[in-house]
């Protein structure tokens, strides 16, 4: 890339000018808008290696003069700055929340967020994965004399959704850092105890990062390795096995041999089943779709407390639009989505805790999985 | 407003992302491809033996500039019977879209003059990144995916476009740009990665043509 310096010398050369950054990614560094540019004026653009012979020939036959101010912007680059991963620490101040982070990372973002902030923050050990990874959560808890209700959220039970566990570190992050002086939040934690797991399907998202970008699956093997992995969102014991799965172990809805079959199905699904008395709201993170799903997936029988379901989700939904205009829509899936059985927001609403949600992210489906990082600061702040 | 359709018929989403697809295909190039924004509105209809129409309204986005959005509306019919033919789709915009001449043009003198055959790969990559001198492919492929997406769509499948996983320019003796795509399309209902070739040809003055469009085999999870 290289950036070029042109003084425009007359109101035609400033309307090419204009009209050249409006139909090419060039990268306008003095003025920042082209319709700042001015005959007389010096301007600097950056244009990328592969459309510099056309812009110059575009130039040079409007009689546009230049002179190439930085003839390699890469090496000026590699000069100026340290490598941007070597960079990152995990303090507080550190740690990149509109960047997507491996599993690594999330462990050692755990453990910072556990220790700096000690005071409201436990990092229980749940379960491990079938690869044996450790499944921590976080325990969000204003000490109180009180036993307080319980909200849970879980991101990450399907591997590919990776705005998912950003939502995760974000939200907790956004509590942590306002509570004391978020009146909001503050009477929120007074009342309430936020358990946060960032990663469900631990072993799917390492294999999301490492080998298989769009895996959805946890990593269980099956007939001797010549497949693997069961939908984690199809495998709890609600209508197991009934509607909108395969019993085809390479398919990528497989609800596995039996309910609870998995490690990751079991941890969650055993400590819920002892805390359910005191748990009144269940949300799980997936993407995409912009969807607030209310039960059930299996049936289109609804729920006993369906309008109650209606109505918070509706708010929601409202909520959220108020912000960037995103416009999500409330159901259950049997209505606006597919036919399911196995979920866990189900089978959470079956074993009697009354606000069971599954939120999908962004976006519509334009960039799916593969959403660009500078989607994840406005779509965790609308969902906040 | 009433939303949903009553139950019985399929997820309005999941025409309406029918609809986008084909009115993306029409309306597509290398400088323009549009997207669903929101579904405001959708009506069924049971047409005796011939099929299931829907009546949708629809806000469309421009991809490459949010902010500008368009009202779209459409009627979708899928036939009775015979899975193999593709649902009729009509649609009418709210509005003349602005023109991308120059940018086609742009674009289109870039390709011929290189001297290599263009050749990428993971778009967008694992990060959700596209380079800039890389975009216009990118939207090719959505507006050719829009065509895939229309001629394989049932009443119990969601196809969208996930990722375009190669892409090589095929010089041509004629005018036309070709571009052989594998991409990646999502099938929301079975939740698949269904690898599918396509052959894209683009001119200025044409518009995109898929002119070979074929569903690969996935190869087994492992």
């Amino acid at each position: 890339d290289q950036v070029l310096r042109i003084v425009p010398e007359s109101i035609q050369q400033v309307q090419h000018l204009q009209h050249l950054c409006s139909i090419s990614p060039l990268d306008l560094w003095k003025p920042l808008m082209p319709e700042d540019i001015r005959a007389g004026e010096e301007l600097h653009v950056r244009v990328p290696a592969p459309l510099l012979p056309e812009v110059k020939h575009s130039l040079d036959q409007h009689m546009i003069s230049y002179r190439v101010l930085v003839p390699d912007v890469q090496e000026l680059v590699d000069k100026s700055m340290p490598r941007e991963r070597s960079n990152q620490r995990q303090g507080r101040e550190g740690y990149n929340y509109t960047q997507y982070h491996s599993m690594k990372e999330i462990y050692q973002w755990m453990t910072e967020i556990q220790q700096n902030y000690s005071e409201l923050v436990t990092k229980p050990l749940l379960g491990t994965t079938f690869e044996n990874q450790p499944m921590y959560y976080l325990q969000i808890s204003q000490p109180s004399n009180e036993t307080k209700k319980i909200i849970w959220m879980d991101c990450g039970i399907h591997a590919r959704e990776w705005i998912s566990p950003a939502f995760c570190q974000w939200f907790v992050k956004e509590i942590l850092q306002n509570y004391k002086s978020d009146p909001k939040i503050s009477r929120f934690l007074q009342n309430l105890d936020l358990y946060v797991l960032p990663v469900l399907n631990i072993d799917g998202y390492i294999y999301s990062w490492e080998t298989n970008r769009l895996w959805r699956k946890n990593r269980t093997p099956y007939q001797n390795g010549a497949c693997y992995g069961t939908d984690l969102n199809r495998n709890f014991n609600a209508s197991w096995g009934s509607i909108g799965v395969s019993s085809d172990c390479t398919s990528d809805v497989f609800c596995g041999p039996g309910p609870e079959s998995e490690p990751e199905t079991k941890a969650v699904a055993q400590f819920i089943r002892t805390k359910k008395s005191d748990i009144v709201c269940y949300l799980t993170i997936h993407s995409y779709g912009q969807l607030i799903l209310t039960p059930y997936g299996s049936t289109t029988k609804p729920p006993s407390n369906n309008e109650e379901l209606m109505q918070v989700g509706q708010k929601a939904a409202a909520a959220l639009k108020g912000k960037y205009g995103t416009s999500y829509k409330v159901g259950p899936p049997s209505l606006i989505l597919y036919n399911n059985s196995g979920s866990s927001r189900d089978w959470t609403h079956m074993i009697g805790i009354p606000l069971s949600y599954t939120f999908e992210l962004r976006d519509n489906g334009t960039y799916g999985f593969l959403l660009p990082p500078s989607q994840i600061q406005p779509t965790c702040e609308e969902t906040m | 407003r009433a939303m949903e359709l009553p139950p019985g018929r399929v997820p309005a989403g999941r025409v309406a992302a029918v609809a986008a697809g084909f009115v993306r295909f029409q309306r597509g190039g290398p400088a323009r491809a549009l997207a669903l924004r929101a579904l405001r509105g959708a009506r069924a209809q049971d047409i005796k033996d011939v099929g299931h129409k829907y009546y949708l309204d629809l806000e469309l986005e421009d991809v490459l500039d949010k902010d500008s959005t368009v009202n779209c509306t459409a009627e979708v019919l899928y036939h009775l019977g015979n899975k193999n033919i593709a649902p009729d789709v009509q649609f009418t915009l709210g509005r003349e879209l602005k023109s991308t001449e120059e940018a086609d043009h742009m674009f289109y003198t870039r390709i011929r003059s290189l001297e290599k055959e263009l050749m990428a790969e993971n778009i967008p990559d694992s990060q959700g990144h596209v380079p800039p001198e890389l975009e216009p492919l990118h939207l090719l492929a959505w507006v050719a995916s829009g065509y895939v997406i229309w001629q394989n769509s049932t009443e119990n499948t969601q196809l969208q476009l996930a990722q375009i996983k190669h892409v090589k320019q095929v010089k041509r003796s004629d005018e036309y740009l070709q571009f052989d795509y594998v991409v990646l399309l999502h099938e929301m209902v079975s939740q698949e990665m269904i690898p599918w070739e396509m052959t894209v040809l683009w001119h200025p003055r044409d518009g995109v043509q898929v002119t070979r469009e074929s569903r690969q085999p996935r190869h087994t999870s492992g």
